[in-house]
């Protein structure tokens, strides 16, 4: 009861309860503000901020320092230094070959965060693609590009990866393409709710009745509208695109072997496990699962904080 | 509720799975002639796959021969004309990669991955409930920021990371399970022998569900405790028990039956790792075999069968909420 005379939105609502419309423009920030809830929320979000981003940085700058500094080359084979235990000489220990997993698993780290890095932004400029055209042109376009999204939501993703990997396989290019082809769907479907609710807003009636053509009111006030929403997105996928590589390679579907990320190191590391070198997938496996946290953490602070109100569309 | 009552509600829900049944069928021909096509336009030579390592010493003129044979060189939608043909009067193909029957390869494989992905699903519901039920009910304690905690850091453990570790703790480690396979090497498929092989990749592949779920629960519980209801059972004076698991559970179980529809897809890329991890011969490890040896017909049929399974699951959760709760209208 208290929050419910404390909600200064609360007398406005009709009585026989069909709420009014709500208002579209961000109320649920200020709204959150005074809940205990939205307090909660805040001192939470900054520490996952700076426990993310502080972790993602090291992470990030160990990944191009460890190689660089190192001096030694990640895929220098050494015969007489196979599976050793980690040691100050090794301090992440050798794989079967006799190769530096400290080197190895940051170099992996390096290429896995690249190649996700990429797969983000190829599927976010895809499904915004997708979304943006669905948006605007509306009728039959819209309900058949939906089906198609719907289509291809409803293959398991690591699926339909398997399959285009497969049949197009041992290239960075089909990595890429089977991440990006397979994670669209959210984002088309984000920018298609975003491009329907801002065609309805005061701005691009203005627009429209000033005389700016249809090219221009795309150009200039739709477009620049969608992108907030769309660095979201790419953000808010970085981590989908690094398990989906992970996964992959570590089948042995994904990034070719000379190309170690780290699901290649761990997927050449599975049988040693069983000889007892725990070590060849410790490492490797504690890297990438931090490096998924600390990205998840930083994208998780950026929803919060742009979109208080949209925590779960994407359904990441 | 009246017997007429009943009876339009079976209607309605007849009538929702007829038309999602309905909606299916569009659904796997376009997965199934998607999949087709993209193969078709692979630069991989269905040739190589057929003679293997002799491609290299068989003359020009029998793999001209075999290529006619195989119709290869036939246009791509006479070829897919042949396919859907093949699949409509039953005959899936041959795996090249298992030399198996398509047919045959699921028949064998499909009952281990069902026993896998149902004991895993035992596990996840069972581990979510009672952990995200206790969490929500001591909000703030010790135990809920441990399982908040846990849960969002479980998130980014993938599941074959998560079987790599438990091999190595419980299998190799402690010695409590075996490491991989459906049954000791030569033993016979005893009750016994596959029980004690299921048991780490079923924990492996529940608790690798478990996070997303657990705190769906918590937060849904949360919710249906500010419910009006559940202050009205609290204002009767009912017990805290009473309250929690009769009137705030059951509105917040609805939600959880839609989640667990639409986790289906994750459940099978888990048992696709977790299968291929633990060496369990079940179908989601064909499905690796057959991409490593770009064994397009059981590629085909497997792309096919998790779509199927996607889409039942997600039916089904819909009937299941539709069945629980007489607010939601099934014919929307």
């Amino acid at each position: 009861m208290a929050e419910l005379l404390a909600d200064p939105t609360a007398g406005t609502r009709p009585v026989d309860g069909t709420r009014s419309p709500a208002p579209r423009w961000r109320p649920a920030a200020r709204a959150r503000a005074g809940t205990p809830r939205g307090r909660a929320t805040g001192g939470r979000a900054r520490a996952r901020l700076l426990a993310g981003g502080g972790l993602l940085a090291a992470l990030a700058l160990a990944a191009v320092l460890v190689p660089w500094l190192g001096g030694l080359d990640p895929r220098a084979v050494d015969y007489g230094a196979i599976r050793l235990p980690p040691s100050p000489a090794h301090p992440f220990g050798t794989d079967a070959q006799g190769r530096d997993l400290l080197l190895r698993s940051f170099a992996g780290l390096r290429v896995s965060l690249l190649v996700a890095a990429v797969c983000a932004v190829v599927s976010t400029v895809l499904g915004a693609a997708v979304g943006a055209a669905s948006g605007v042109l509306g009728g039959w376009p819209d309900r058949l590009l939906m089906r198609v999204v719907d289509t291809v939501n409803s293959v398991p993703h690591l699926l339909l990866g398997i399959v285009i990997v497969a049949l197009y396989r041992g290239s960075v290019l089909a990595v890429i393409a089977s991440i990006a082809l397979t994670h669209w769907t959210g984002v088309a479907r984000i920018v298609r709710s975003e491009v329907l609710s801002l065609r309805d807003r005061p701005f691009i009636d203005a627009a429209i009745s000033g005389g700016a053509s249809r090219g221009r009111v795309l150009r200039r006030h739709l477009l620049p509208a969608i992108v907030p929403q769309a660095a979201l997105s790419t953000v808010l996928l970085l981590p989908h695109a690094v398990w989906h590589e992970t996964a992959l390679s570590f089948l042995g579907l994904g990034l070719p072997p000379h190309l170690a990320s780290i699901g290649n190191i761990l997927g050449e590391g599975r049988a040693a496990v069983l000889l007892g070198s725990w070590w060849i997938v410790a490492f490797p496996a504690v890297l990438l699962v931090a490096a998924a946290l600390a990205v998840a953490g930083v994208a998780a602070w950026w929803r919060d904080r742009t979109l208080p109100r949209r925590r779960s569309e994407l359904g990441l | 509720m009246s017997v007429a009552v009943v009876g339009s509600r079976c209607r309605e829900l007849a009538l929702l799975v007829a038309r999602r049944l309905a909606f299916a069928v569009p659904v796997l021909v376009i997965v199934a002639v998607g999949v087709f096509l993209l193969a078709a336009a692979s630069p991989f030579d269905p040739i190589y796959q057929y003679y293997g390592v002799d491609v290299f010493t068989a003359t020009a003129e029998d793999l001209a021969a075999t290529r006619a044979r195989l119709g290869l060189d036939d246009g791509v939608l006479t070829q897919l004309g042949r396919w859907l043909a093949g699949i409509a009067s039953g005959d899936l193909g041959t795996s090249r990669s298992l030399r198996q029957p398509v047919a045959q390869v699921i028949a064998e494989r499909l009952p281990w991955t069902l026993l896998l992905v149902t004991v895993a699903l035992v596990v996840a519901i069972v581990l979510s409930l009672v952990a995200g039920v206790v969490a929500a009910w001591c909000q703030g304690g010790l135990f809920d920021r441990m399982v908040t905690a846990i849960g969002h850091a479980m998130e980014g453990i993938p599941p074959f990371v998560l079987a790599l570790v438990a091999i190595a703790i419980f299998a190799l480690g402690l010695g409590w399970f075996p490491v991989a396979g459906l049954t000791d090497a030569g033993a016979p498929a005893s009750a016994e022998q596959v029980l004690r092989h299921l048991a780490l990749p079923a924990l492996v592949l529940g608790v690798s569900q478990t996070p997303w779920l657990v705190l769906h629960v918590r937060g849904s519980l949360l919710a249906a405790l500010g419910e009006d209801h559940v202050a009205g059972a609290r204002a009767r004076g009912l017990t805290e028990a009473t309250v929690v698991l009769r009137h705030a559970l059951p509105t917040a179980l609805l939600p959880f039956v839609t989640l667990l529809g639409t986790r289906v897809p994750e459940l099978v890329t888990g048992a696709v790792l977790v299968e291929t991890v633990f060496s369990w011969p079940g179908i989601a490890e064909a499905v690796v075999t057959a991409a490593l040896a770009v064994d397009f017909p059981l590629l085909a049929a497997l792309s096919v069968l998790a779509t199927a399974a996607v889409l039942l699951g997600s039916l089904a959760a819909d009937v299941a909420v539709a069945l629980a709760d007489p607010r939601v209208r099934a014919d929307g």
